[in-house]
């Protein structure tokens, strides 16, 4: 489980982040959903301790995120952000690897390859595995960066907006990779989304934002209701039955 | 579409090189230099020796080139692991130490002595002691400019770059308005001593230069693994467990300690560990820095003790060594510049 106790964050003495209490519970994706600059991000990167808390406090499966040190952390929690450069040239299966860098601590067993392996085969990217990142698409660098989490082996999955820059088959494959990891491998996905059908469809919780505070949180179902969504979204949102569950229409 | 196990690179492993090809390549270009560099050490010691082979007078000249070698080797050792340490550590592949301010405050060092004491002042700064006082001067200095600079607000590269410059700039124009205050021929003295030159190394600080560096060289092999990490950025370090900040000072002091050491013994140069860690990273085209290191550190020996060669022994200009180093890692790094467009 991940508490959040009146956590805060001031970027100016009018742009504040904050406070938040709230609880994601262990298991499951968990959708962060909201206008542009209402925290969201913020949110998920001090989770991920990225990014140093102005008060309050957060634990997560039970650790201080700000005192616990961060290679234990490293083992609970991994945290996945939207823009990834590196200027080393790396291949799938070598980027992948430093996934098991907080067990292995730079000396790979055979399980650790083991479990590279594993993550690669759950991407779908294991013809592409000797191939270098620059060699491949925006989905499948995508993927390879997806994979490098899942291989560390934490409980806890934090992913930044992952669907950013992603054409629709991609987008709908890595949402139904990601319910996987929830389903089969038990892992709680905690996911920045702006698409509400998206969220509406694959994940179990849905926690709103607005404005740097958290306006709604519950299931897909409690949610996906006109007004709630129009005062979120600050739109009118009339939601439709679809064929395969209600839809928000915005435009 | 099946492939035959034979096909597959060594199926499924992790490992900085890729396949087979990627292997040959690495140790091709390290055999090539190896052979380089025991030509070049082989032409140095004893090319053109005028007395008669193994005699008391012929020993005396290997012994005095052996101490220019030792002097380059030190030299190759130390640009080259601080420069791939310090490239990491900031995750940007163009700058080196040389460009933040190491050389200027070198020269302020110098040149503040000469001014303040006259030639007098050179002789006070030939010695162990001084030399040791020059180099944790130089390293106190490094370590406080980046503990501030990435503590504070500005934790960011690329204001750190330009405070580097700027600061490099102040210090370069204050010993400049120094040195034209100074009276000629003790300007003379100090150009002397400020030219990096490795016929005339201050070889008596060779003793202790070597454990230093070596201790130094040793430390970044161990934590190999951790830059491996750091050279992922700021965020993936943090997810994968370090704490960037912590690492990143404990790097770039240590780096602090090598430049130092190398900037006393010969002088500034700015681009020679751009280029070792440039001509690494082309030959060896991966992450692992255990196989980065030794290319760099043997492309450096072989450029350095290659020019010493054919400058000194063969067209008979030993003093021009380091400038025609630095004019070639120039040129490079300008290319390198203007082919990327960025930093």
């Amino acid at each position: 489980m991940i508490t959040l106790t009146d956590v805060q964050k001031d970027y100016s003495s009018s742009v504040q982040i904050g406070p938040v209490t709230t609880e994601i519970e262990a298991g499951g994706i968990t959708a962060l959903v909201g206008p542009n600059g209402a925290g969201k991000s913020t949110i998920l990167t001090m989770i991920g301790r990225l990014l140093d808390l102005d008060s309050g406090q957060i634990t997560v499966a039970g650790h201080d995120v700000v005192n616990t040190p961060s290679k234990a952390i490293a083992r609970v929690l991994s945290v996945l952000r939207q823009e990834n450069h590196f200027v080393t040239r790396l291949t799938v299966r070598q980027l992948v690897s430093f996934g098991r860098y907080p067990h292995s601590r730079g000396r790979l067993t055979l399980g650790d390859e083991r479990y590279i392996s594993e993550a690669i085969d759950f991407l779908n990217l294991t013809d592409l595995e000797n191939r270098y990142l620059d060699q491949l698409s925006g989905g499948q660098r995508q993927r390879a960066y997806v994979a490098m989490v899942l291989a560390q082996q934490t409980d806890y999955v934090l992913l930044d907006e992952p669907l950013n820059n992603l054409d629709m088959q991609h987008a709908v494959q890595m949402m139904k990779q990601l319910r996987r990891a929830a389903d089969e491998l038990g892992r709680t996905i905690v996911i920045v989304l702006h698409d509400i059908n998206f969220a509406a469809h694959y994940s179990d919780k849905i926690l709103a934002m607005k404005n740097g505070k958290v306006v709604q949180h519950g299931t897909p179902a409690e949610m996906m209701q006109d007004h709630v969504l129009s005062e979120i979204f600050n739109t009118d949102v009339t939601v439709i039955d679809g064929p395969n569950g209600r839809l928000a229409v915005y435009y | 579409m099946f492939k035959t196990a034979e096909e597959l690179p060594d199926p499924r492993h992790s490992g900085p090189l890729t396949d087979r090809k990627h292997r040959r390549a690495y140790i091709v270009a390290v055999a090539l230099m190896v052979a380089l560099s025991v030509s070049f050490t082989a032409g140095i010691l004893l090319w053109n020796n005028p007395t008669e082979p193994f005699s008391d007078g012929w020993w005396l000249i290997v012994g005095m080139r052996r101490d220019s070698l030792l002097t380059i080797c030190l030299v190759a050792l130390c640009h080259a692991v601080a420069t791939i340490a310090f490239q990491t550590a900031v995750n940007n592949r163009i700058i080196t130490p040389g460009i933040m301010g190491f050389g200027s405050l070198y020269t302020l060092i110098q040149t503040g002595t000469v001014f303040l004491f006259g030639a007098a002042g050179v002789n006070a700064l030939v010695g162990v002691g001084p030399f040791f006082a020059q180099t944790i001067a130089m390293m106190l200095l490094a370590t406080l400019l980046y503990t501030w600079l990435l503590s504070g607000k500005f934790s960011n590269v690329h204001i750190m770059l330009l405070v580097g410059v700027v600061l490099g700039g102040t210090l370069g124009s204050l010993s400049n308005f120094m040195q034209r205050l100074l009276e000629p021929s003790t300007f003379d003295v100090l150009t002397a001593r400020l030219f990096g030159n490795i016929s005339n190394a201050r070889t008596e600080y060779l003793p202790y230069a070597i454990p230093i560096a070596l201790a130094v060289a040793v430390v970044f092999w161990l934590w190999a693994p951790r830059l491996n990490v750091m050279a992922l950025g700021r965020t993936t370090a943090q997810n994968l467990g370090l704490n960037h900040n912590v690492e990143l000072i404990k790097i770039l002091a240590l780096v602090s300690v090598l430049i130092s050491l190398a900037t006393a013994l010969v002088g500034p140069m700015m681009f020679l560990g751009f280029l070792c860690a440039m001509l690494a990273y082309q030959f060896g085209d991966t992450y692992s820095h255990r196989l980065l290191f030794p290319l760099g550190v043997l492309a450096g020996y072989t450029v350095l003790s290659g020019s010493y060669f054919i400058l000194r022994h063969v067209w008979d200009a030993g003093g021009a060594v380091t400038v025609i180093v630095e004019l070639i890692g120039g040129v490079v790094f300008l290319y390198f510049i203007l082919r990327k467009g960025r930093l």
